[in-house]
């Protein structure tokens, strides 16, 4: 989609007769693209300017801000807060990759074996986004409660002594531990996995199963050959549309977790709504923003699906 | 082994229909928990069953009023995603225009942004312009978000409408409004409506950028967000019930509606 191959001079005497022949009106599409494009110029893109500006400013509440050039605070705001942007990568890595081997199988259902239950399923797996997620985030807060049937059940089974050992849980709780914080954030993004991960799975031709068949593959074969990497796009699309809002939140750590399982959006949202230190929260959410922007550039180079975008 | 057989033979519907239940179980806890009686002032052990909250929804201090305020803004911030963010899809796939690729970036981008870095960085600027924090900064931001969403879908649809219909009606000697209203529109219907209702349900369920430029006013994520800390009503769960039910009647009825003229047409 680059600009060269898009966009030849409009007064090409050729231009009208490849594209449907719109005569009147070359200012036209300038017209429509005006108010929503300058709404976003101004409410999306301008906004990150103040916050790169306020970012190196220094002063205080009292006397008001100025520019400064202060990069010291990027510094200072990444060596305090250096844990909280590990956990973030860390907890929505692994809610993404929980996102995945879940939602796979659910969208591999409701694309090839669900019949003529399809639209059901779809509307089970669409609705619970109409119900405030809030609500949804602390009814995990009976679900995982202490003493609880899923701690319960994983002390039964001596699961809760491993995930002890590996530092997800600690004693007889999963509230207010890593492992609920992660349940959590992989709950409320796992929708976002299954809807792309349907898309591909649903354009994928049958008849390739049968070839594959045909050609003596076993059903695993199939799927490793021939629908997975077919699904790439969705894959791709998914993990990235689960990854990027679970990096920022901070509604699971601040509901489900404890002080232990601060992630770096609620340093953010602390710094600007509770102690109102501005330029220290805005250099914290610049480093998110640069650091998720970068990672997903390399992200879609490596998994050469450029086009998605 | 027969049972082997048929585990392997059904595991993906297996592990198919777990994340299913994973998905819906905290729906059936919010419904349940919505026939509470609880003790303290948190709705989160269970104590006895009781009809209270259902009989008196609107019982708890502010809450129906934080109801009403998500209502309107999701109304208002769907209305102007929608018109804008369909102007835009169609000036996408209809015309040619200079800096394409930086109008397609600049929609791209707050799809790929972490919310809080948005909400951030326009409280930034609201506090820059000493705008005042309230019904306005959050509708404004509301639409900001929803936007491109709305270009996303109503592209999609329009980019598989086939041209040549509108230049049929224009051989007819129908008017360019006329071939809008009467063509053009009823094709991209679906397309628009499926980004309306997208809108509504990310406008009407924000939280995390509401929380950073509402002020002091109160939405309905944020009334629960705060009674999280103080303590959460059972009308909380009669709400979220609600509208989890009113959300599957609705796609229902629509569905059967679609299956029905579908079939009148062939």
């Amino acid at each position: 989609m680059s600009a060269a191959t898009e966009a030849p001079p409009p007064l090409a005497p050729t231009a009208p007769e490849k594209k449907p022949p719109r005569k009147r009106g070359r200012l036209t599409p300038y017209w429509l693209l005006l108010p929503g494009i300058l709404w976003l110029v101004v409410f999306f893109a301008l906004p990150l300017v103040y916050q790169a500006s306020t970012s190196v400013q220094t002063g205080s509440l009292e006397q008001g801000y100025k520019v400064t050039w202060h990069f010291a605070t990027y510094w200072d705001a990444l060596s305090e807060y250096w844990p909280q942007f590990l956990r973030s990568v860390l907890y929505a890595a692994s809610a993404t990759i929980l996102c995945l081997l879940l939602g796979y199988p659910l969208a591999y259902l409701i694309a090839f074996r669900a019949g003529r239950w399809r639209n059901l399923i779809m509307i089970l797996v669409i609705a619970p986004f109409f119900t405030s997620f809030l609500i949804r985030t602390l009814a995990w807060k009976t679900i995982l409660a202490d003493g609880g049937p899923v701690v319960g059940a994983l002390n039964t089974l001596h699961l809760l002594d491993v995930t002890n050992w590996l530092g997800w849980t600690a004693g007889d709780r999963v509230l207010a531990t890593p492992l609920a914080v992660v349940c959590g954030l992989t709950y409320n993004f796992l929708p976002f996995m299954i809807l792309p991960l349907y898309t591909s799975l649903e354009r994928i031709d049958g008849r390739l199963h049968e070839a594959a068949g045909d050609l003596y593959a076993r059903p695993w074969t199939t799927f490793r050959k021939v629908t997975f990497p077919l699904s790439m796009p969705g894959v791709v699309s998914g993990t990235l549309l689960t990854f990027i809002p679970a990096a920022g939140d901070y509604v699971n750590a601040d509901l489900l977790g404890s002080t232990d399982t601060r992630m770096v959006g609620n340093v953010i949202q602390s710094q600007f709504l509770r102690i109102l230190d501005y330029p220290t929260a805005a250099a914290l959410s610049f480093i998110l923003m640069a650091a998720i922007l970068a990672m997903v550039t390399v992200y879609i180079r490596r998994s050469g699906t450029e086009d998605l975008v | 082994m027969p049972f082997v057989n048929w585990l392997k033979r059904h595991l993906v519907v297996i592990a198919g229909l777990f994340t299913l239940g994973y998905l819906l179980l905290p729906n059936v806890v919010v419904t349940v928990f919505s026939f509470n009686k609880p003790k303290g002032r948190f709705n989160y052990e269970w104590q006895q069953f009781s009809t209270d909250a259902w009989k008196d929804p609107c019982g708890v201090a502010g809450m129906c009023g934080s109801l009403s305020l998500s209502l309107q803004i999701a109304v208002w911030a769907t209305l102007g995603a929608t018109v804008l963010g369909t102007m835009i899809a169609f000036a996408l796939v209809r015309y040619r225009f200079r800096a394409r690729g930086a109008v397609n970036s600049l929609i791209f981008l707050p799809m790929a942004m972490p919310e809080v870095v948005m909400a951030a960085s326009l409280l930034t600027l609201f506090l820059n312009m000493g705008a005042q924090l309230g019904f306005w900064t959050i509708l404004i931001a509301h639409i900001m978000f929803c936007l491109s969403f709305v270009v996303t879908a109503v592209k999609a649809r329009v980019m598989s409408m086939d041209p040549r219909l509108e230049q049929a009606a224009q051989d007819l000697y129908a008017g360019p409004v006329q071939t809008f209203l009467r063509v053009t529109l009823p094709i991209a219907a679906p397309g628009i409506a499926a980004g309306a209702l997208l809108a509504f349900a990310l406008s009407f369920d924000d939280f995390i950028i509401t929380n950073f430029n509402a002020g002091s006013t109160v939405t309905f994520p944020m009334f629960v967000w705060g009674s999280a800390q103080r303590g959460t009503p059972v009308q909380i769960n009669v709400i979220g019930t609600a509208m989890f039910v009113v959300a599957v009647l609705f796609v229902l009825t629509s569905m059967v509606i679609g299956n029905r003229r579908n079939k009148q047409k062939a």
